[in-house]
């Protein structure tokens, strides 16, 4: 029997890395940045705590209408922000995230400092979900989006995608829609933030506005930098180390926002592909060993 | 009460144009979105008061606060910005939002999570006209404000240095094939923008009668959101913009007493201007 204790460190991760893999399509698959990208991951949230506490509506409409909310908000910020000029894009969504938090935390109508609470686990055949269920079924929904993700690579969203990231101009001069991919990118990203804010109001029971500030942008965005931004398993990766890092030690947790700053910076100035970039360390020493090895048998 | 608002909003207005400046400045040479800059602003307000704690004298910590700021601005260009350059323009924004995020945390754990006093007599003196008041503070914001600005103007208008600079921002590429040292230029720009926030964050400082460590927080969203107003890279659009920003939020929130958030005003108001002048107010396509 899995204690807990582990379960929720288990699922807490599960959603890290389901943000940063949101976050990687934005940055790493069309090139943008999304400062506030934990203001996505709190309009889901709240949205589904407000479907299901005010509304009624169960959890597997209001998970799915979070992701739905948090798109169209995506939607309505980029539009405007990507048909000007990119750097909009990332001064916009830092200043989203100030006005999201302080919109949660000042209007009474979202439980103000205090929250939203009485949010419960999905229910199935009549019962409520146990926690291990419950992880079970994020992680399907996160391999579910995975595979999405890698169809959409294969298909011409994919090579739109990798075009634009590579060279814009080529790109639009090969008649490739530069603005509407960078906007497609950014929506979806947008939307699967939503859906793991609907999936972490659920599991936490309780959300409160300091869940989804500045500082937790900068969580998400040091997960994909650390792991590598564009890399398929970089931003995942980056999750589960970072993810786990506080829960081994404490002083780590004292100083992790520290560290989370030095790392972003630290990596794009030294090791600018992350851990599972095609020119970082970790790949050229698995190659390294593995020719070795070869060399020897 | 109407001349009193306009002054109140004047003062703020200043203190955003000197945060502004630098970061707009930085964006026209560079074309890199400062996020850190935020971070100078409070660099400088700490440094300035440690200073005043040790000496003693307002004007002296002034100078210090300035002179460190400048000093942190320069060697963030020097070892963080220029090496990055041949990136793509995402890799130099990451790397200031993670400097900018460990700065704050680095100001938290030495000077502590509390706000400190800044508590500098200048030796100004208030002014008051019937029921017109201007505090000591705000005396002393517009006087240091419209004294670097004159600076600025000459320095920018006057000087070879400042004349390379205005070509640097409109194309490196061929300002250096005139045998301009850019990298000299670069390095005077962010020594001029930081000191200005250095500036900035001496004045808040001394206006709050308070100095914290998140003090640059809601300074690097809402002179980011200036300096799109103002048209990125435009300086006096700059100023402008910051000053319209001061005006505005004084007048919707203090005088209309409209229920909405204070440091929200410049972002609706950048959002507002963008659809209509996609590049800003003074902004050119």
């Amino acid at each position: 029997m899995i204690s807990g204790y582990l379960i929720t460190i288990l699922i807490t991760i599960v959603i890290y890395a389901m943000l940063a893999h949101s976050l990687n399509i934005i940055t790493g698959h069309a090139g943008q940045i999304s400062l506030g990208h934990a203001s996505f991951f709190g309009i889901g949230a709240y949205t589904s705590a407000m479907l299901y506490t005010e509304v009624g509506l169960p959890f597997w409409i209001s998970v799915p209408m979070a992701a739905v909310a948090a798109g169209v908000v995506g939607a309505l910020l980029g539009i405007p922000c990507l048909r000007v000029r990119d750097d909009f894009l990332a001064i916009t969504t830092m200043g989203i995230n100030f006005v999201v938090e302080a919109i949660f935390l000042y209007l009474p109508f979202f439980g103000g400092a205090m929250g939203i609470g009485g949010i419960n686990l999905p229910r199935w055949f009549g019962r409520e979900m146990t926690k291990p269920e419950y992880f079970i079924l994020i992680l399907v929904v996160f391999g579910l989006l995975l595979l999405l993700d890698r169809r959409m690579g294969r298909s011409w969203i994919g090579l739109a995608w990798a075009s634009i990231r590579e060279d814009e101009q080529a790109a639009g001069a090969m008649g490739v829609d530069v603005v509407r991919f960078k906007v497609l990118a950014f929506i979806l990203g947008s939307a699967i933030a939503g859906l793991a804010g609907g999936f972490y109001a659920h599991f936490l029971t309780f959300i409160m506005p300091q869940n989804f500030g500045f500082g937790q942008s900068i969580v998400i965005l040091s997960m994909v930098v650390f792991g590598g931004i564009g890399s398929r398993w970089g931003p995942i990766v980056g999750a589960i180390i970072l993810g786990l890092l506080p829960e081994v030690s404490r002083p780590i947790m004292e100083y992790r926002i520290l560290i989370y700053g030095i790392l972003l910076l630290g990596m794009m100035r030294f090791q600018p592909g992350g851990l599972l970039g095609p020119e970082s360390i970790l790949p050229r020493i698995l190659r390294r060993s593995v020719y070795s090895l070869r060399g020897q048998g | 009460m109407l001349w009193q608002q306009l002054a109140n909003g004047i003062a703020i207005g200043s203190v955003y144009a000197l945060i502004s400046l630098g970061l707009t400045m930085v964006y026209g040479i560079l074309r890199i979105l400062h996020v850190a800059h935020a971070g100078i602003y409070a660099l400088g307000a700490y440094v300035g008061l440690l200073s005043f704690r040790l000496i003693g004298d307002f004007w002296l910590s002034l100078m210090i606060g300035m002179a460190g700021a400048a000093i942190a601005g320069y060697l963030v260009e020097r070892f963080l910005y220029t090496p990055l350059l041949h990136l793509p323009r995402i890799a130099p924004l990451i790397v200031s939002i993670g400097l900018f995020t460990a700065m704050e945390e680095a100001f938290r754990i030495i000077a502590g999570p509390h706000t400190l006093a800044y508590n500098a007599r200048v030796g100004l003196g208030d002014f008051s006209v019937g029921s017109f008041h201007l505090t000591e503070t705000q005396i002393l914001i517009l006087f240091v404000t419209f004294a670097i600005l004159i600076f600025l103007w000459a320095f920018l208008a006057k000087t070879r240095t400042g004349l390379a600079m205005r070509a640097c921002a409109q194309d490196p590429e061929t300002t250096s094939s005139f045998g301009v040292n850019v990298s000299a230029v670069i390095a005077v720009n962010f020594l001029i923008g930081s000191a200005m926030a250095g500036a900035a964050g001496v004045l808040v400082g001394v206006y709050d009668n308070q100095v914290w460590p998140t003090m640059g927080s809601i300074p690097a969203y809402k002179a980011l959101a200036i300096v799109v107003l103002g048209g990125l890279g435009n300086i006096p659009g700059t100023v402008l913009a910051s000053i319209g920003v001061g005006l505005a939020e004084t007048f919707f929130i203090g005088v209309l007493a409209i229920p909405f958030p204070r440091d929200a005003v410049a972002f609706i108001a950048m959002i507002i201007v963008l659809m209509f002048k996609p590049y800003g107010l003074l902004g050119k396509a």
